[in-house]
């Protein structure tokens, strides 16, 4: 497991440059900086559409410190694929990352994604999920929370989350997890583990977006964290042919252990219309959602 | 075409246009290829996954999900420094249109074949050029082949068209669906010895490559500036300028090699002393060719016009060639809606007033057009205009007649 004292010599190293035009607060870039802590900040990056595709700033300037593609909506999948296999042909070695938002991922791209997937890829795809379609202005998305306000389903969404990192479980990939911006040792981990696996490895970053979310800018990691610890986000690894609950979900698998749901939900304007039986019926799934996990920990 | 004697060691096959296209890829050397199958592109990728599999290709062959997947993966190959080939047609072209765009845009070299087809509805597998035509705007440059032999040509010079450095546009090779896809013609192929010493290895730094450790240079993202889109497009119009030039250096030196010398843009039969011109491209203007030779035998003074290239548009070639014609007719096997012909819509306006205008609206959705019907069609645009003297129509759609 990664240590802080060893995280400490990236203490001054910008992995993004200061002067970015990221909201304040913003979860992705505090995501990528650990993404590339754990790359040591060797890899070569393709960006779809979304946030992380404006937070760099504008050409031929950019906040990146590593090389980036940044490709149309649905394809960032494909293009991956390609741009693997060509720089191996030509000898280079290194990580080629998608880092995607959660509509580039859950729906427009997820062809693409199952694509890429099924044939075993050789690149980490990374979704970062601010469950909504951020960039153009907080529109539901698939991995959108169940009764959440946006602007397309401003009474709160009537569909449930996708629930895209379990799918892509049944791609039969080498590496799927869940992850979470306020865990970042754990995130980081995820990264190290997964980069010593050849082919397609997927992780589902948790990523709080304070202006979509209607919470303050300074929210952003408390909510992170009180989604794994009111049990709402599990944080789960599946490493060839093994599913464990990660370290920071242990103690949540005991529901008694869980902080209230009312603690994540109250600090988030988007869930401020809920009835009190809504948010009941949001532990009933919540308690399913873990059934699943733990089930499939025993049996995978 | 005229013929030289060549430099290369040539050996005659009898392929199909499809297959044409893959021995072009062989020899090419491409490292990747992105496969999806399309009626009547399959056999293009089948023939390349059997060559990879035998062992006399050495590339990594990626069987995509889709035909977008398909421009996304080699135009992220070419990205990365590789030299990259796709397939498709039709409706494949149009899944792939926003990706067209993309990759035109992100000036990466880049070559695919494009086995024209009708769109639907109705589904109709045969033959149309509406769909390659629908690419004219995105910034690829675009060719369409008369037989198997000009597309296994067009094929090996795209990727040397596409890798200039005054170019780096992809470039898109056009055959018509099942007329040369899938019908069989003798063709010279050169020895891999003489195409390797006239096409190396794509340079992957040109124009940039993307690879994990190496420079943090971005493509892609917004432009600081408003203008700036304004000035890459400039750039790519420049690109399309030098590709003219560009693209007679390659047929040029490619005419040494092989001893075939094209056009290089378009090509003149029987024009010289010509007082009508006839316009077409693709397979078709063999027939066309026939139907001249007839028409000459019965003293009409015509000749063809046969476009190569439809981007770069061979704006100069065509208006040198109707400098002094009576009349012009213009084969469209393709449609723009609300308009007429494309190729008739793009030349009208090199057309002066004074020279009678046909633009000939035929052989949609892939039915036939005999060399007697191309030679009633012209004579009778000739006759009209010798005794009426100008004649100016848009649009004339030339439908037989079927039994119900």
């Amino acid at each position: 497991m990664v240590t802080i004292t060893e995280l400490h010599k990236y203490g001054k190293t910008k992995f993004i440059m200061p002067g970015t035009a990221a909201c304040p607060g913003c979860p992705l870039q505090v995501g990528m900086r650990q993404l590339a802590m754990a790359l040591d900040g060797k890899f070569a990056m393709v960006i779809p559409a979304g946030c992380s595709s404006v937070i760099p700033g504008v050409a031929p300037y950019t906040a990146y410190t590593v090389p980036v593609l940044h490709v149309p909506f649905a394809s960032s999948p494909a293009v991956a694929s390609g741009l693997v296999r060509a720089v191996k042909q030509r000898g280079v070695n290194g990580p080629v990352v998608v880092w995607a938002g959660d509509g580039a991922t859950a729906d427009i791209g997820f062809a693409a994604l199952s694509g890429a997937a099924y044939r075993d890829e050789d690149i980490l795809y990374v979704m970062a999920d601010n469950e909504a379609y951020m960039n153009t202005g907080i529109q539901a998305s698939g991995t959108t929370s169940w009764m959440a306000w946006t602007t397309t389903s401003p009474r709160g969404k009537t569909e449930d989350k996708k629930d895209v990192a379990l799918i892509m479980l049944m791609h039969k990939v080498p590496y799927v997890a869940t992850a979470s911006i306020a865990y970042p040792m754990d995130f980081i981990d995820k990264v190290r583990r997964a980069m010593q696996i050849k082919g397609f490895k997927f992780i589902h970053l948790h990523a709080p977006c304070p202006p979509g979310w209607k919470m303050d800018d300074s929210y952003t990691v408390r909510a992170a964290r009180l989604a794994v610890e009111t049990g709402a986000w599990i944080l789960w690894e599946y490493n060839q042919g093994k599913l464990i609950i990660s370290p920071p979900s242990i103690p949540y698998r005991d529901k008694s252990r869980r902080k209230p749901l009312e603690d994540y939900i109250k600090i988030q304007g988007r869930f401020a219309h809920l009835k009190p039986e809504d948010i009941k019926v949001m532990e009933e799934k919540i308690d399913r959602q873990w059934d699943l996990i733990l089930k499939l920990a025993e049996i995978i | 075409m005229s013929s030289q004697v060549p430099l290369a060691k040539q050996v005659r096959k009898v392929l199909v246009g499809d297959h044409a296209v893959a021995e072009a890829v062989r020899l090419a050397k491409v490292n990747i290829v992105s496969a999806y199958p399309i009626t009547p592109q399959t056999l293009i990728v089948e023939r390349i996954s059997e060559m990879i599999e035998r062992g006399e290709l050495r590339a990594d062959y990626v069987r995509v999900e889709s035909e977008f997947a398909a421009l996304a993966t080699v135009y992220g190959a070419a990205a990365g420094g590789a030299r990259a080939f796709t397939a498709t047609s039709s409706h494949g072209l149009f899944y792939m249109y926003e990706m067209l765009w993309w990759a035109a845009a992100s000036r990466v070299p880049l070559v695919m074949a494009v086995v024209t087809r009708a769109l639907g509805p109705p589904w109709n597998i045969h033959d149309e050029h509406t769909d390659i035509l629908a690419m004219r705007d995105s910034g690829w440059i675009i060719g369409m082949a008369q037989n198997v032999q000009e597309a296994f040509d067009m094929t090996l010079t795209a990727f040397k068209i596409s890798e200039d450095e005054r170019v780096l546009l992809p470039v898109a090779v056009g055959l018509d669906g099942f007329i040369l896809s899938h019908t069989a013609e003798p063709l010279d192929v050169p020895s891999q010895e003489d195409v390797d010493a006239w096409l190396p290895p794509r340079n992957p730094r040109i124009p940039y490559v993307i690879e994990p450790g190496g420079e943090a240079i971005t493509m892609g993202n917004l432009p600081g500036n408003d203008v700036y889109h304004a000035i890459l497009k400039k750039y790519m119009d420049e690109s399309m300028e030098s590709a003219k030039k560009v693209i007679a250096e390659v047929y040029d030196e490619y005419g040494k090699l092989t001893g075939r010398n094209y056009g290089p843009l378009t090509e003149c039969y029987r024009c010289s002393d010509a007082k009508y011109l006839a316009v077409s491209m693709g397979a078709w203007s063999g027939d066309i060719m026939n139907a001249i030779d007839r028409l000459r035998n019965e003293g009409y003074s015509i000749g063809l016009l046969r476009i190569r290239y439809v981007r770069p548009f061979p704006e100069e070639d065509i208006s040198g060639w109707i400098n002094g014609m009576r009349g012009i007719i213009v084969f469209d096997r393709d449609y723009s809606a609300g308009m007429g012909g494309v190729l008739a819509g793009e030349i009208n306006g090199l057309v002066p007033n004074n020279v009678s205008f046909e633009g000939v609206l035929a052989g949609l959705g892939g039915f036939d057009v005999s060399a007697d019907e191309f030679k009633a069609i012209m004579r009778d645009f000739v006759d009209k205009t010798e005794r009426e003297g100008l004649v100016r129509i848009r649009k004339y759609w030339y439908i037989p007649k079927i039994e119900r």
